[in-house]
């Protein structure tokens, strides 16, 4: 099962999970996955050891989608 | 669509792109400062006692500052990979649990001794703080020191790590561009102002960077 989460205070949420066959619930997770981003959330997903890219949509293949907040210099 | 570029780079569009030359560049630059503000102390401090030996305290003094001032470089270099922030401690376990998924078992085991977490680069290797990252370029022989930071305050610390760890794991070049620059020297000059727990993972790293 493919999850969507977001890291935030409590550690991290688990928004939303879906399976490749499962329309419905891809669908939730896509409409999910744009409200986190409408509110400055960054998608990334881990690609193994040292790899990840950002993702601007939703990947339906993905295991794990992590949303992220911006970095900046300190 | 999915791209490995750090979206972050766009609010910085002024800065060049932080890669191998800039840093090789940034490196001499700073090797050179360094000179240039501990060697005339040095001489002054020689010629006092050259012309006269009465003079020694004020020598003694000019010594301290050629000691002192890259000392507080160095000291500004280590202190990016400082615990900063709140602990967070009911959610932090779980912030542990998910960083650990993010990193082998090496790593994992270095980043809970130490708190930081050891990435191999095309750079280098970097070891990511809550705040700020090291990276000890390849040979060993320099570290550079960057201040970069997770934007939400209230995260654990282990999700402070993780933010930035995926965010380099994106782009490492643009990580190093978005993060502020703070100190180049070598590794042991950082070594010798890191908490004494933080110590192994700049060890781990050196290492790393020489094979």
């Amino acid at each position: 099962m493919a999850r969507l989460i977001r890291l935030d205070g409590s550690g991290h949420t688990t928004l939303a999970e879906w399976t490749a066959a499962d329309d419905a619930a891809f669908e939730a997770a896509v409409d999910e996955f744009r409200e986190q981003q409408g509110l400055g959330y960054i998608g990334t997903v881990p690609e193994g050891p040292g790899k990840a890219t950002h993702v601007r949509e939703l990947p339906r293949e993905a295991d794990l989608v992590i949303m992220r907040r911006p970095i900046a210099g300190g | 669509m999915s791209e490995h570029v750090l979206p972050e780079l766009a609010a910085v569009p002024w800065r060049k792109p932080t890669d191998e030359r800039w840093l090789r560049r940034y490196g001499r630059i700073w090797h050179a400062w360094t000179f240039a503000y501990s060697v005339p102390f040095v001489l002054a401090g020689g010629v006092m006692i050259y012309l006269e030996p009465l003079a020694l305290p004020v020598a003694l003094a000019a010594f301290a500052h050629a000691w002192i001032i890259p000392e507080l470089y160095a000291f500004r270099g280590a202190s990016v990979v400082r615990r900063k922030g709140p602990r967070n401690e009911r959610s932090e376990p779980v912030a542990q649990g998910l960083l650990g998924d993010l990193l082998g078992h090496e790593e994992r085991d270095l980043q809970r001794r130490t708190g930081l977490a050891l990435e191999p680069g095309r750079l280098g290797t970097w070891l990511v703080g809550e705040a700020g990252a090291v990276l000890v370029v390849s040979g060993g022989r320099r570290a550079h020191c960057f201040c970069v930071r997770a934007t939400d305050p209230e995260l654990p610390p282990s999700d402070r790590v993780a933010h930035l760890l995926l965010a380099l794991r994106v782009d490492e070049e643009g990580f190093a561009t978005v993060a502020n620059h703070v100190f180049a020297g070598a590794p042991w000059r950082v070594r010798r102002r890191m908490p004494a727990e933080m110590r192994p993972a700049l060890h781990a790293a050196r290492s790393a960077a020489r094979r």
